[in-house]
């Protein structure tokens, strides 16, 4: 059980955020939900990635015989976490957008577009 | 919430779990020991004189990825520039006022603020500088430079954030820096081999220059990845800020 | 850091990273969820320091605690304007 407990906190941060997006009134919160839901994947990468008595890949003070970690899923993970954060803040630069134009955050009370340009 | 989407969720709530399960019964346990990829990833960085592992593999052994990542937020940068544009009836503060800005703000606030303001900068560089040494590289430097560039904003600092208003010269740095990496990437092209092949000599391991381009790349990353983080923050100070203020004024 | 010790630590800051998420998603008020956000993405930062990935720790720390929470800040600042305003502009709407 506590062998599968990365893998479950993964699957469990991201079921969280999706419920917290369906459940969510206000589509600043929506758009923290999704950041939260990104980051689940992120714990999946690195979990998978560890190696029971390894060090961090890096061999700068220890020998280059020494049990490391993979390096490779910490790159994946690494530009995914930068890159996540600028979906988000594009996301809620779409949010501002939204405000402005339909002077309310409530995802239920916008309604289609189609509605708003008919009048 | 309607009864509809209630059922709905919990239905797929529950599918997504039970797939989810099945799938982690089936991994590889936590922490188990050959990682065929990863042991190949940290042969071939030892190979090519670069210390940190993680950096080898982004920029040396995946530079084509890297790039894609780095044009990504290159265009999210670009993106809020359009989105967060000034429309033709919003009035723009003439000046930052003091009032505006520094008002709120704690003593304590400021202070912190002030003195962590250079340690950061400097931390930021030198994780950039050191990326193919130690744990550190472009992106993440580069990130801890754009959140000190913003420390100065929380602590009230008015002069940093003027000059932060200028975003025109973040903007050419951040294009400066993006081509930078393609251009280091054609040097490779030009001295023979394939594009963002590693040609620099190589240098000692745990050396400051070794590891070939990947010191280049690393700061042209971090140069990159600051401006387009400023950019992007820059924007939603100003709709945060700055539009509203005179209309504010207006009203009042 | 002895392995037992270790695995303490891991099972621990696991178990505070879910809690966490919960959190996030509970607080429906944006202000105090993105200072939630904040606390959960230094969590998440020490859990993958744990897990030996420095590198990801940093880029985690700085993004998740620091320039995630300003930008949902700032978007709650301009928003809370903006839905303020009466609809005055009618002519402006198409750009």
């Amino acid at each position: 059980m506590l062998e599968l407990l990365p893998y479950l906190l993964s699957g469990w941060v991201f079921l969280v955020g999706c419920v917290g997006l369906v459940r969510s009134r206000n589509l600043v919160h929506a758009v923290v939900c999704l950041a939260v839901t990104q980051s689940a994947t992120y714990i999946l990468l690195v979990a998978i990635g560890y190696a029971r008595g390894g060090t961090a890949p890096v061999f700068g003070d220890i020998a280059p015989t020494e049990t490391v970690v993979d390096p490779v899923v910490q790159a994946l993970t690494l530009t995914d976490v930068v890159v996540g954060s600028t979906v988000t803040a594009l996301l809620l630069a779409l949010t501002i957008q939204v405000a402005k134009q339909h002077r309310t955050i409530d995802p239920d009370e916008i309604g289609s577009l189609e509605e708003e340009s008919k009048e | 919430m309607p009864r509809l989407r209630v059922a709905l969720t919990v239905v797929g709530v529950a599918g997504v779990a039970s797939l989810l399960l099945a799938a982690f019964l089936d991994l590889p346990d936590f922490g188990s020991v050959p990682h065929p990829y990863g042991a190949r990833a940290v042969e071939a960085a030892l190979d090519q004189q670069t210390a940190n592992a993680v950096s080898s593999v982004m920029f040396d052994q995946r530079g084509m990825d890297t790039l894609g990542e780095e044009f990504i937020l290159f265009t999210a940068a670009v993106g809020a520039m359009l989105l967060l544009r000034r429309l033709a009836d919003e009035t723009e503060a003439d000046r930052l006022d003091a009032h505006h800005l520094g008002a709120g703000v704690f003593e304590a606030v400021r202070l912190v603020g002030m003195l962590m303001f250079p340690i950061t900068l400097l931390v930021g560089a030198y994780v950039v500088v050191h990326g193919q040494v130690s744990p550190g590289g472009g992106f993440q430097g580069g990130v801890i430079l754009a959140s000190g560039l913003h420390v100065a904003y929380l602590a009230g600092d008015i002069p940093v954030l003027r000059r932060l208003r200028s975003l025109t010269a973040v903007d050419v740095a951040e294009a400066v820096a993006a081509s930078g990496f393609v251009a280091v990437g054609l040097v490779a092209m030009a001295a023979g081999s394939a594009f963002l092949e590693n040609v620099l000599p190589k240098g000692r391991l745990t050396d400051l220059l070794s590891g070939g381009t990947v010191p280049l790349l690393n700061v042209v990353t971090g140069v990159e990845v600051t401006a387009a983080l400023v950019l992007l923050v820059g924007k939603f100070l100003e709709q945060g800020l700055l539009t509203g203020a005179a209309h504010e004024d207006s009203d009042a | 850091m002895s392995s037992a010790l270790l695995d303490v630590a891991m099972v621990a800051t696991m178990l505070l990273v879910g809690a966490a998420a919960l959190g996030v998603v509970l607080t429906s008020d944006p202000v105090r969820q993105a200072i939630v956000l904040a606390a959960y993405g230094l969590l998440l930062g020490v859990l993958f320091l744990l897990w030996q990935a420095p590198d990801v720790a940093m880029a985690q720390l700085a993004v998740g605690s620091v320039i995630v929470p300003l930008i949902v800040v700032l978007t709650i600042v301009t928003t809370a304007r903006e839905t303020r305003r009466p609809r005055d502009r009618p002519g402006s709407e198409g750009d």
